[in-house]
């Protein structure tokens, strides 16, 4: 993004949505990608029958560690400490980006590479490096895309799935002096030229973490295209960047991770590259950075933490398995989310993050269809937290128009008594007569045309049912018709 | 043994599509149980609970139960109000206990249709005919929060004459979303159109499910395009109405 501090304005998702909707080749690309992961995702859990188990397995870490979390992280800090890495707290963005800008500047860091971190894009991080005149590169294939394209991630997992092959060979081409192709070896054959040349002159690599193991002060990084190791073990200084929720216990409990987070992601038996770091390098290592650094971030994750209701979002290891099958983010992309996360995880983190008057629209934006519930690895519960999201957006008057919340009391009223449902029906079927066509109303005034601009909306009937079965003050009535 | 069930028409099926409500009867009748039709119901609250006003579903919930506590069971032509009676009820009166638990009882002794006829009764067969090529829509809160796609499907495979043809893409939601059908219209209008695009790819006369709601966002979608596609309430094809809708 080229904006330099945080965009506090309300997200306009409907508006987002209708622009995302009106491009064909966005639709094209990203409703692809999307439909291959979901597809090699049901294609290898097809007939795997630990399936379900490992998902408990998975949820039941996560719960447990973030119920101790302050127990798990004390141990972590330990943990590094003796491995001879360093553990920094953040109390939010500003203050992660002050401590990562203090150690560059310590360092007289004029160039920073990075593997792929949402956490990182959370807290808006390389533009506050770039005000301090320093040149950061991207260096996984997706984020290095969107770097250059001046865009945000559309995925956290594929950053650059919205776009096209021969639209990277432009971009490329514009940019790096790549040639202008839409043959994917010969553009990441450009690509690792222009990234080779920056892992050697980085005096720092930053990375995100996936897991960090309290019992051993491990960091556990995930990927596919080799490029995190080059990032975390090249450059002088390795800072990691890591969210506090992402701690599990033990090395034990990371094995049933490995498992769930590739197959939920991409639907891969195993990521391509896993690095388990355990402190810099040590006397008589080859490789690995002088020093490590790991900056840990709350953000608002305690205050979710302290949220019971709402707590066991933080249990999410972003794998993206929920924005492959929901069918809001694969015909919108992540933009429209105005923050990192996307997708049905997104549209409740970043109203508890960045509070409701930016994103109380975010948790509307579902049909609560369940498809994200089903395939969570770690069983968080996303509609009944969208649901809960919605009800104090609605609250709050977020997201919720003057009309609306009328109309809602007013049913609310009319619903409360059989005599008022029976007249608010013959009412609202008489409103709506004068429209009928045939067997079919086409075009309604005022709020009815968000209906019928998509779809006719069918002729009432003559009689309700119940009309049908006379007087309401009668007792139970047998059956009408 | 007669079966006493209570029948929960639904808001949209009472004011809307009373011919549901009818061929959920005559289904009842003709496998033997006695209908009746309590008084005082309107709707379960959930376009209220799900567009995040909880303190007016609440007050549609209470009197929902309040009518429906002494049933012995309550047979719902909708997957999503029978989710919304079971899962949610509960939780929405959790500083409550009394009308929880109310809830909770109420709660499972409430089905959806197809399920009262083939889990609860264990009936295949419930003595329809239709001649129409069929496709089924498995709406998400009857799929995915009931559980429900082998008891409608094996009441339709049973219906004779009828030609089912499965319905592509059918883990994918069609659109309607309640209040999403109007407040993200755009996004509720493009999930429809691919939604129709899999009916037509069947060829079927007919597409079918739980759910009134879905119902008439597809065949309004449907008629919209111009297909000659009817969308029916599977009670209105069991009943064995084939021409209705």
């Amino acid at each position: 993004m080229t904006t330099v501090g945080r965009d506090q304005s309300p997200i306009e998702f409907v508006d987002a949505a209708r622009r995302a909707l009106d491009d064909p080749a966005f639709q094209a690309n990203l409703g692809g990608a999307v439909r291959t992961f979901r597809a090699n995702r049901g294609r290898v859990l097809q007939g795997l029958a630990e399936w379900e188990t490992w998902r408990e397995q998975a949820r039941a870490i996560k719960a447990h560690t973030l119920a101790h979390l302050d127990h798990y992280l004390e141990r972590f800090d330990r943990s590094v400490r003796a491995a001879g890495g360093r553990v920094h707290w953040a109390a939010d963005a500003a203050e992660a980006n002050r401590i990562i800008g203090g150690l560059a500047r310590r360092h007289g860091v004029r160039r920073i590479v990075k593997s792929k971190s949402s956490t990182t894009e959370e807290i808006e991080l390389n533009p506050v490096l770039e005000r301090a005149g320093i040149e950061v590169t991207e260096t996984d294939l997706g984020e290095l895309i969107v770097q250059l394209a001046r865009e945000a991630p559309v995925h956290f997992v594929g950053p650059a799935i919205h776009k096209s092959a021969s639209e990277v060979g432009a971009l490329f081409a514009e940019t790096i002096g790549g040639p202008r192709t839409d043959s994917p070896e010969a553009l990441t054959r450009a690509a690792r030229g222009y990234l080779r040349e920056r892992f050697l002159g980085a005096e720092m690599g930053i990375s995100g973490v996936n897991f960090g193991v309290a019992e051993t002060g491990t960091l556990v990084v995930f990927e596919n295209e080799g490029n995190g190791r080059m990032v975390t073990a090249l450059p002088r200084v390795h800072v990691a960047v890591m969210g506090m929720e992402k701690i599990v216990p033990t090395l034990a409990s990371l094995a049933v991770m490995l498992r769930v987070l590739p197959l939920s992601a991409t639907g891969g038996r195993m990521a391509e590259y896993v690095s388990l770091l355990n402190g810099p390098r040590r006397a008589g290592e080859a490789d690995g950075p002088d020093e490590l650094h790991v900056v840990v971030l709350d953000n608002g994750r305690s205050r979710i933490l302290a949220d019971p209701e709402v707590r066991e979002s933080l249990q999410c290891i972003r794998c993206g398995a929920c924005l492959n099958v929901c069918p809001v983010y694969e015909r919108v992309g992540g933009h429209a989310y105005g923050s990192i996360y996307s997708g049905p995880i997104g549209a409740v983190l970043t109203p508890l993050y960045q509070g409701l008057e930016r994103a109380g629209a975010l948790p509307f934006a579902s049909s609560l269809c369940g498809y994200c519930a089903e395939v969570c690895p770690v069983k968080i519960d996303l509609p009944r937290l969208l649901l809960v999201m919605r009800r104090r957006a609605a609250a709050a008057g977020e997201a919720v128009t003057a009309v609306e919340q009328l109309g809602i009391r007013l049913y609310a009223w009319v619903a409360s008594s059989e005599r008022r449902w029976r007249w608010g029906g013959r009412l609202l079927r008489a409103m709506l007569r004068p429209f009928v066509r045939g067997e079919w109303i086409h075009r309604l005034p005022g709020p009815g045309d968000a209906w019928t601009r998509y779809r006719d909306f069918p002729a009432p009937p003559a009689a309700s049912f119940l009309d049908t079965l006379g007087d309401p003050t009668g007792r139970d009535a047998r059956r009408g018709g | 043994m007669t079966t006493r069930v209570a029948l929960f028409t639904t808001c949209l099926v009472d004011q809307l599509f009373p011919q549901v409500a009818r061929s959920t009867v005559r289904v009842l009748e003709r496998v033997g149980a006695t209908v009746i039709v309590p008084r005082g119901q309107t709707c379960c609250g959930q376009l209220a609970f799900n567009d995040g006003f909880w303190h007016e579903a609440r007050a549609i919930a209470r009197r929902h139960l309040r009518v429906f506590a002494d049933a012995d069971a309550v047979v719902v032509p909708s997957g999503s109000c029978v989710a919304m009676i079971r899962h949610f009820y509960p939780g929405l009166f959790q500083d409550d206990p009394e009308t929880s638990s109310l809830a909770a009882e109420v709660g499972a002794r409430t089905y959806e249709l197809s399920e009262f006829l083939a889990t609860r009764l264990g009936l295949t067969d419930v003595g329809a005919t239709s001649h129409a090529r069929v496709t089924y829509l498995a709406s998400c809160h009857g799929y995915r929060g009931l559980g429900l796609l082998e008891q409608p499907l094996r009441l339709l495979r049973a219906v004779r004459g009828l030609e089912y043809v499965p319905l592509p893409r059918a883990d994918e939601c069609c659109g309607f979303g309640g209040a999403f059908a109007v407040k993200m219209a755009p996004l509720s209008g493009a999930m429809l159109r691919a939604k129709v695009a899999a009916v037509r790819e069947t060829g079927a006369a007919v597409v079918t499910g739980t759910d009134v709601s879905c119902l008439m966002h597809l065949g309004g979608g449907l008629a919209r395009e111009g297909t000659s596609v009817r969308a029916m309430h599977l009670a209105e094809i069991l009943a064995g109405e084939g021409a209705a809708g």
